[in-house]
Order: structure tokens, then sequence, then C-alpha cells
């Protein structure tokens, strides 16, 4: 595995009595798209802020390249890009004014910021709406403008805070594309997502975070793994539900979650066979519509991990 | 990068950055004429409201005309308008986080703070200038000849550039800018509770007090001085409207002091 080039270690910071982050842990490979996931209020954005330099961690420190995010914050900005929940660019410029703008402030000479402005534009395709306002620009452009605006100088180490919220699916998979170059090109991304699909196609390796520390890490299929397979039961005649319900108990010894015709229940991890399944329900006379043993969503992984933990102070 | 680190490459990209941030004031106000006019209508708006409406109402003391006393008066808001848009600039940025993709960036910490009240600078020349415009085309003139006049408009640009100063820390200090444009409004009545508009002379005593120490009356005051316009205050006015160029270069001197080394920290501050 590829040397860390992001590392955060023992991270506090508190606002008031609200511990945000609480001994976050984190270490990010190069070249690799670490996922951080979290429900609202976790502290993704906390650490991203400080990570990016924005600020200061009450205990803890990380580093960016070997550069300390506090004593070095100099040369850790000169590495990373950020892109955040909002698209931080003046509506009342142009496309190309931004990026033009925002290169200039990066210190590339006036010939080097027009071009690499263009360079940006075309290849994530907004040439087209270059000259215009951005105020006229939709939701997604945006997005996209606020992302390529934090390529300029071709950062180490891309943050990315809630890249999707609120797009359509249209331009999630867009910047979804972006990203993937962008990752293809060596770059380093951290990103901060409430989507549990976004981490699933885009992320090498996932950190869930809640009550402001991380709560477990791996790849997306180590994840699922540690929750085990779902079993899902589609019932003929929701009447049947009770029945079903005590043989799923029986066969995975938990008690599943019913909706309507519908049963669920995680397997042990020892594994059942498909056709015992089937036919232990026929022996208790229920008329099974559909059987499928599938992979736990990320989702379920989630609401797992989160659900169990309560809030440390 | 590397000069980022020593004082002398500080200072020079404090400079071309600020630079950078003029070229941004531009490129808003080319991109958006709509501002440009707004800033047009204003000032006519203004001069045909307090000149032709409230003026054929208002007796000037001492005699004179009344739009040659309005005048100053018009000048004095456009240079205290400084304050509000700086403010709103600043609460805007930080609000949409323009101002932490600054601050992300390796930008020199001083730049958006210089770079944003130079451009005020340049927008407030502009909008006086227009004002100027106005003002010679209902009559009023300077009368003091050239030293007086290029006083006034000094003293004028000095206030100014101290306003924004303080501008910037308040829009640091909101950060929001629906507060920001909620405190917008404030701007009026504070203007208007001065000499700009009327005498006040006729206002009552606590009121007046308050007229006399705001630090409009002392610039309407200077600049009614300098350019020979009718309304000049009596020998027994209070201290600011008996020595307003004085009063005026405090006040600069006072707003630089304070907010200056503040609006720095404000912006190098970090925050959540």
């Amino acid at each position: 595995m590829a040397e860390p080039i992001v590392i955060a270690e023992g991270l506090h910071k508190s606002f008031g009595d609200t511990h945000a982050l609480h001994g976050l842990d984190l270490s990010v490979p190069k070249g690799t798209v670490c996922g951080v996931l979290g429900p609202n209020g976790a502290g993704k954005t906390t650490a991203v802020r400080i990570l990016a330099t924005l600020s200061d961690p009450d205990a803890g420190h990380a580093r960016i390249a070997g550069y300390d995010v506090v004593r070095d914050a100099a040369q850790v900005r000169a590495r990373i890009g950020l892109a955040g929940q909002y698209a931080a660019v003046d509506e009342k410029l142009t496309g190309r004014g931004n990026l033009r703008m925002f290169a200039r402030l990066s210190h590339l000479s006036r010939r080097e910021a027009h071009r690499r402005a263009d360079e940006l534009l075309d290849r994530f395709s907004l040439m087209d709406a270059a000259d215009r306002q951005v105020s006229g620009y939709s939701g997604g452009m945006r997005r996209r403008l606020d992302l390529i605006t934090s390529l300029i100088l071709r950062p180490d180490v891309l943050f990315l805070d809630e890249p999707t919220t609120g797009l359509d699916p249209r331009s999630r998979g867009q910047i979804w594309d972006s990203v993937r170059e962008l990752v293809a090109d060596g770059t380093t991304v951290l990103l901060t997502t409430q989507y549990l699909d976004e981490a699933d196609q885009l992320a090498d390796d996932i950190a869930v975070i809640d009550h402001g520390r991380v709560i477990a890490t791996g790849t997306p299929d180590e994840l699922k793994a540690t929750i085990g397979d779902r079993l899902d039961v589609e019932l003929e005649d929701p009447a049947a539900l009770p029945a079903a319900a005590t043989v799923l108990e029986a066969l995975a010894g938990a008690e599943p979650t019913t909706t309507d015709d519908r049963l669920t229940v995680a397997l042990p991890a020892t594994g059942l066979r498909l056709a015992d399944i089937v036919r232990e329900l026929d022996r208790a006379g229920v008329a099974a519509a559909d059987v499928r043993l599938r992979r736990p969503t990320l989702d379920e992984v989630f609401l797992r991990l989160t659900d169990q933990k309560e809030p440390v102070r | 990068m590397t000069a980022l680190t020593s004082p002398l490459g500080r200072l020079r990209w404090t400079f071309t950055d600020g630079f950078t941030l003029i070229g941004r004031e531009l490129g808003r106000l080319r991109n958006d004429p709509g501002e440009l006019i707004v800033a047009l209508i204003f000032p006519a708006v203004m001069v045909v409201l307090f000149g032709y409406v409230f003026g054929s109402a208002i007796q000037v003391p001492g005699g004179g005309d009344y739009r040659e006393y309005l005048m100053p008066g018009l000048f004095a808001m456009v240079t205290f308008s400084a304050l509000m848009g700086v403010m709103t600039r600043m609460a805007g940025d930080a609000s949409r986080g323009v101002m932490d993709r600054f601050r992300s960036m390796p930008m020199a910490r001083s730049a958006v703070p210089f770079g944003q009240t130079g451009a005020d600078l340049l927008t407030g020349l502009l909008m006086l200038a227009i004002m100027v415009a106005a003002g010679l085309l209902v009559g009023w003139r300077p009368h003091h000849g050239l030293v007086p006049t290029t006083q006034a408009f000094l003293l004028m640009i000095v206030l100014r550039y101290a306003l924004s100063w303080a501008g910037v820390y308040v829009g640091l200090a909101v950060k929001n800018d629906q507060i920001a444009n909620a405190l917008v409004p404030l701007f009026l009545p504070f203007t208007m509770l001065s000499n700009a508009f009327v005498p006040t002379g006729g206002m009552p005593g606590w009121l007046r007090f308050l007229a006399d120490w705001n630090p409009v009356s002392a610039l309407t005051a200077a600049t009614r001085h300098l350019f020979g316009n009718p309304g000049a205050p009596s020998a027994n006015a209070v201290w600011p409207l008996a020595h307003p160029v004085a009063t005026v270069l405090l006040w600069s001197a006072a707003l630089l002091v304070i907010f200056v080394p503040l609006s720095l920290r404000a912006y190098s501050r970090k925050g959540r």
C-alpha cells in the first residue's frame, strides 16, 4: 500500500459544549479516494476544515504530504484543493472570469492563468458556458466550476465536502466522472458524503465517523462483510407473515424486520444455502413469491454502525 | 510559493493579490451594468428628491441656494456608503464560502482586506464623480479655487478609505449576508440624522446633540467650508462643527488605527 499522504491523529475540536471531533484518526494512502461517511453533525466538515487549514484542532495533529496543517499552513495550502458544499465562486463573474481570478490569486502569471482557465473549462466541458455569468448556471454547472476552481494548482490532495449534495442524478454522475478522472491522474481525494452510493462508487477506502471519531474503516466490501448477507423473502399471502417470521428467526437466530408482505433478516456468517431456506419455508406451509440472498447495501452497514453507538461526550 | 515566506515577497503578493481583487470588482461591474445604472440613478433621485421636493420648503441658515447647501451632504452620504458596501461584500463572500476558498489558497493573508478596500476606493471615486456631475447639472459649484476644492475631495477620499476598513471588520464579524443586508436600511437614518439635508438648529436638543456629533455632519460642514457652499456652522457650534476638517481627519485616523489591525486579525483568525 502506498504511503499515507493525509494523516490525522487524535484530532479534538469543541465548539462550546459540542465536541465536534473526539479523537479522530485518519490515514489516506497517496492516489486513493477516501470516503468519509457520517450522519449530519458527525464531524465530517470540521475534520475537512482542519485538514484544509481553515480551523485549528484543540488537540492532536494532522499532516498533508508531511507538512503540519497548523505549523506549515502555507506549504499545505500550496498542495491542496478544497471544493465545498457551496459553489464558492463569484456569481457576478463569468465562469472564465472566476477561473482567471482564482488562478491569478494562486500566483500564476497572467498568461498561465488564462491558459489554465481554458484548459480546465475545456476538459470539464464548461467551455460552452465559459463567458456566461455564473448566476445563470445550473446547480450542477456551478458545482463543476467550483470543483475545477480547486484544481487550478493541480493539488496533490483534493478535499471534497459533500460535492453532490442537492444535485440531480445526471449532475452527480458528471461530478463522479470528473473525480474518477482526477484520481486516474494521481490526485488523492478525501470525500465526505452522506450518500452511501457515492462512497460505494468512488471510494477505495471508507471511514465511517460518528460523534467525532472513526467507528469503522475498510473497503466498501469489507464493511459490507462485517454485517453478513441479507435474506429477503417476499410472500404470496401477507397472512403467512407470522409463520414465515418464525421460520426465519429459527434459521438466522435473529428477528427479521417486516414490511407488508416482505421479511428481511441478516444471516450469520456461517452461511445458509438458499435451497435449505426454501425447504424450511415450504415445510412450514409458507408460499414465497421470491427468496433472495444478497450482499448488504452500504446503507444497511451505515445504519447498523451509527445506530448502536451512544453519544460520547 | 516560497516568495510568501519572506516579508518582501509577502508585501509584493499583497499588492498583486489586491490588484487581482480590484480587477474582480471591475469585472463584476462590467458583467452587471445594472449595478452601475443603479449607481447612476441613485444620485439623480437624491438630487431631485431633496433638491427640488424637500428643498422647496427648507430655509438655508444665513441664506443661499438649497441645492448648493445640499450637494456636500450628498457627497458625504456617498462617502459613508463605503461602510455598507464593503460590509455586504465581505459578508457575502464569507457566507458563500468564497472567503474560505481564499483562506485555503496560498495567498497573502492581508491581500483580501487590502484588495477589498482598494476596490471600494475605485468604485467610490466613480460614484463620487457621478454625484459631482449631478451637482454641476443642478447648479452646484465650488467657489474657493483649486486648492480648497482638492482638499475637500481628498478629505472625502481619506474618510471613505478609513470607513471601508470598518466595513471589512463588520462584514467579517457578521459573516452572514442576510444579517448584513438587514443592517443596510439603518444607513439612511444614520446619514439623515445630521446637517447633511437640513440645518440641525430646528431639532429638539437631544436630537441636535446626536446630529451635531455625527461624523456625517463634520464631513458635510468641512466640505461646505472648503467648497464655499452655504450653511457654514455658526461660531458657537459644538467643537466638531467648529473644527470640521480636523474632526474628519481625527475620525479617519481613529478608524484606521482601530479597524486595520482588527480586520487583519479577524481575517486571519481561524473560524469553525
